[in-house]
């Protein structure tokens, strides 16, 4: 078991025929990724232009590569000013799955996606994230592959290269990881951390997780107080988990859209102390991650 | 981005959000035309800054006089007056940091006789994903004292962006002000028009403090504090127009001008980092090996060697920097590609500061083995904790 992703996991690309669209399916494909079908409209019916991706068929819409291909997941490269557009047409398409991966969609743009999801049939990953991977599997996205190892580890994350660098120390600490998410670092996101710990709350495989925030908003605080309401009812896995920021200034946006200490609110010392009350294991370095996990497991 | 007051005064105008008569001032001639433009006999002269507390602020300058940023006038002439004393002096407040800002440009508006001042400001709420708006009777105030000390004190609603602004959201404010009589109906237009305001031109926040209601019973918003959700911008060209160079740290220019995210810090160890987590966590490790970080600093995915020199010269351009550390998770990019950036980058400028690389990802025996045969003085480092260590140890050496 995994979770959101898996071997029978198929997958199209909303703009495969852009220069990020080619490159990271490319690199899907050579994960072992059912890529089923691109979506670039005007270009359906057409061969990619990439050899590597020649054997792909093209679409016109998300709706006719799901129903020609039975795709039941979507990783979308589009540019900001139409990635948007694009979340809406395989919300539309109902695809259960939608994976984006852009970088700088207005926020405006994705209150109007994130109402447009609710009581829809599908879940969105992003935006502004690395994307999903189960290991030997499925990857969406732009994670590099040759770091993971199957393992027992879930990884949850605002940050990318900070994913990698939990996957990294997992591997090396010889956990291995079940499935690693990132779910982006925009204020306004398909999914929080609360809906990818249920799951791997839920998911037998994984016995371990890592949770990675960063200052701004307080998903991270809302997250804690979930678990410590699950685990009265007596769901909990060890935990271990690390906040980016702590030396971060106040009122400065620190690169993701939102990471921003503001109003007082945000900073990294309370989600440090949040984490602390609901049990989790604190990385005071983010080099210490694995071994921060491998100790809590001991224990 | 942020713009000044009268420039969000102008976006009041044209939304039909009532504020009151006044006129920009880039010199103390403007600023007394501007005066006699407007009907008396009281004038308010504005220092226009981006940062708040300009009321309460002071000169660095004796010349200046005693008087804050934001001076009220009896007469043309002393609009004149308050004009010279102002322009080109500095102006420090409680958000601008001890160095202050220099006024470049002034607002001169028509005095208004207020009854009772208070607080309305709009922001993405990250809870709800939607627009909300945050309204108090305790207007002219700190917010974020009225809401830590009187937390009752202040009403928050969020507009569900499918219905949008309904007449019953302006009712809740009105209430909520204490406001009555035509009063209630004045308050749903206002807000409904910051609400269309706030939408159409992509702000991540609007904060009107005060909001006044007039001693003839009219409600004006006296002040406008307004942001702009960068991403958005390229669909804002008049918003961008606003955009004033003078209030931006000239470094951080220069980096938007590379698509690099930097932010100049206190300490003394340069970042290049990929990633804004990882750069976060990178000043966090610098700062666990008791140093500090001198600067935030994200290159983004692709660690071009034009992009890494352009960070390198940022970085160096601050004398404070004793040391840099480069952490670069890889990813999809191969090792071998990110070290020859990094060293045609180094030669090219003449580093003479210690230089720790830490390079992850593929090909990366073949990154580190080219660094160590460049006949430069870079320090490879196997992983986070080991860089963080070499470049604090480097730079105590070097002392």
């Amino acid at each position: 078991m995994a979770i959101l992703i898996d071997k029978h996991t198929k997958v199209i690309c909303q703009g495969i025929t852009g220069a990020q669209g080619t490159f990271h399916t490319k690199g899907a494909k050579a994960y072992g990724t059912q890529c089923v079908g691109g979506v670039t409209p005007g270009k359906g019916g057409s061969k990619h232009p990439d050899a590597e991706l020649a054997d792909i068929p093209l679409f016109n819409t998300v709706d006719e590569a799901k129903r020609a291909t039975g795709a039941n997941a979507s990783s979308i490269y589009v540019p900001p000013p139409f990635a948007a557009d694009a979340i809406l047409e395989a919300i539309d398409a109902e695809i259960p799955l939608i994976i984006c991966i852009t970088e700088g969609i207005p926020v405006m743009d994705m209150i109007k996606v994130k109402r447009a999801l609710t009581g829809s049939k599908s879940r969105l990953i992003g935006p502004n994230c690395p994307g999903v991977l189960t290991p030997n599997q499925c990857k969406i996205g732009i994670m590099p592959g040759n770091i993971f190892m199957h393992g027992s580890v879930g990884v949850v994350s605002r940050s990318g290269t900070l994913t990698y660098e939990a996957v990294k120390q997992t591997t090396d600490a010889g956990l291995g990881q079940t499935t690693a998410v990132g779910i982006g670092g925009d204020p306004v996101k398909g999914t929080e951390f609360i809906d990818v710990l249920d799951l791997f709350l839920s998911d037998d495989e994984t016995k371990s997780i890592i949770m990675i925030g960063e200052i701004g908003g307080a998903a991270e605080e809302e997250a804690c107080e979930w678990l410590i309401g699950e685990a009265k009812k007596g769901r909990s896995k060890p935990m271990a988990g690390f906040i980016a920021g702590s030396t971060a200034p106040p009122g400065r946006r620190m690169g993701h859209a939102g990471a921003i200490i503001s109003g007082g609110k945000g900073a990294a010392s309370d989600k440090f102390e949040a984490m602390r009350k609901a049990g989790i294991a604190i990385a005071d370095s983010p080099a210490s991650l694995g071994t921060t996990l491998a100790a809590a497991l001991k224990r | 981005m942020n713009i000044h007051e009268y420039q969000a005064k102008e976006l009041y105008r044209q939304y039909g959000v009532p504020t009151g008569m006044g006129y920009p001032a880039f010199t103390v001639e403007e600023a007394a035309v501007a005066a006699g433009k407007l009907p008396g006999p009281v004038y308010v002269v504005k220092a226009q800054i981006h940062a708040g507390g300009r009321g309460k602020g002071s000169f660095k300058e004796a010349a200046a006089g005693a008087k804050g940023g934001v001076r009220i006038a009896k007469s043309v002439d002393e609009v004149r007056q308050f004009a010279q004393e102002m322009l080109g002096n500095t102006l420090v407040t409680i958000q601008t940091g001890a160095s202050g800002r220099k006024v470049n440009r002034l607002y001169v508006e028509d005095g208004s006789a207020i009854e009772r001042e208070l607080y309305l400001s709009a922001l993405v709420d990250r809870a709800t994903s939607r627009v909300a708006f945050i309204v108090s009777q305790a207007g002219g105030m700190d917010i974020e004292q009225v809401a830590h000390d009187t937390p009752e004190k202040i009403m928050t609603l969020s507009i569900d962006p499918a219905t949008g602004f309904m007449p019953h959201h302006g009712r809740k404010v009105a209430f909520a002000l204490g406001l009555s009589g035509k009063q209630v109906g004045a308050c749903g237009t206002l807000v409904e028009n910051l609400y269309r305001m706030v939408v159409e031109k992509d702000m991540s926040l609007l904060e009107i403090n005060p909001l006044v209601v007039t001693k003839d019973g009219n409600l004006i918003c006296l002040d406008g504090k307004m942001d702009f959700d960068s991403n958005a911008l390229y669909r804002h060209p008049e918003i961008l127009a606003y955009r004033d160079l003078d209030e931006e740290d000239p470094m951080e220019i220069e980096a938007s001008k590379h698509d690099l995210a930097f932010i100049k810090l206190d300490g003394t160890i340069g970042c290049l980092v990929n990633g804004a987590g990882l750069a976060m966590a990178t000043m966090d490790i610098i700062k666990l090996y008791g140093m500090e970080p001198a600067n935030f600093l994200d290159v983004g995915g692709g660690a071009s060697k034009e992009k890494v020199q352009a960070a390198f010269k940022l970085i160096l351009a601050d004398t404070a920097v004793k040391g840099i550390l480069v952490n670069i998770f890889g990813g999809i990019m191969r090792c071998d590609i990110i070290a020859e950036g990094v060293i045609a980058a180094a030669r090219e400028m003449h580093i003479t500061v210690p230089l720790v690389v830490r390079l992850e990802g593929t090909n990366v025996e073949l990154g580190k083995k080219m660094m160590a045969e460049s006949g430069l003085k870079i320090v490879p480092a196997d992983n986070l904790a080991d860089a963080a260590k070499k470049i604090t140890d480097e730079v105590r050496k070097v002392g």
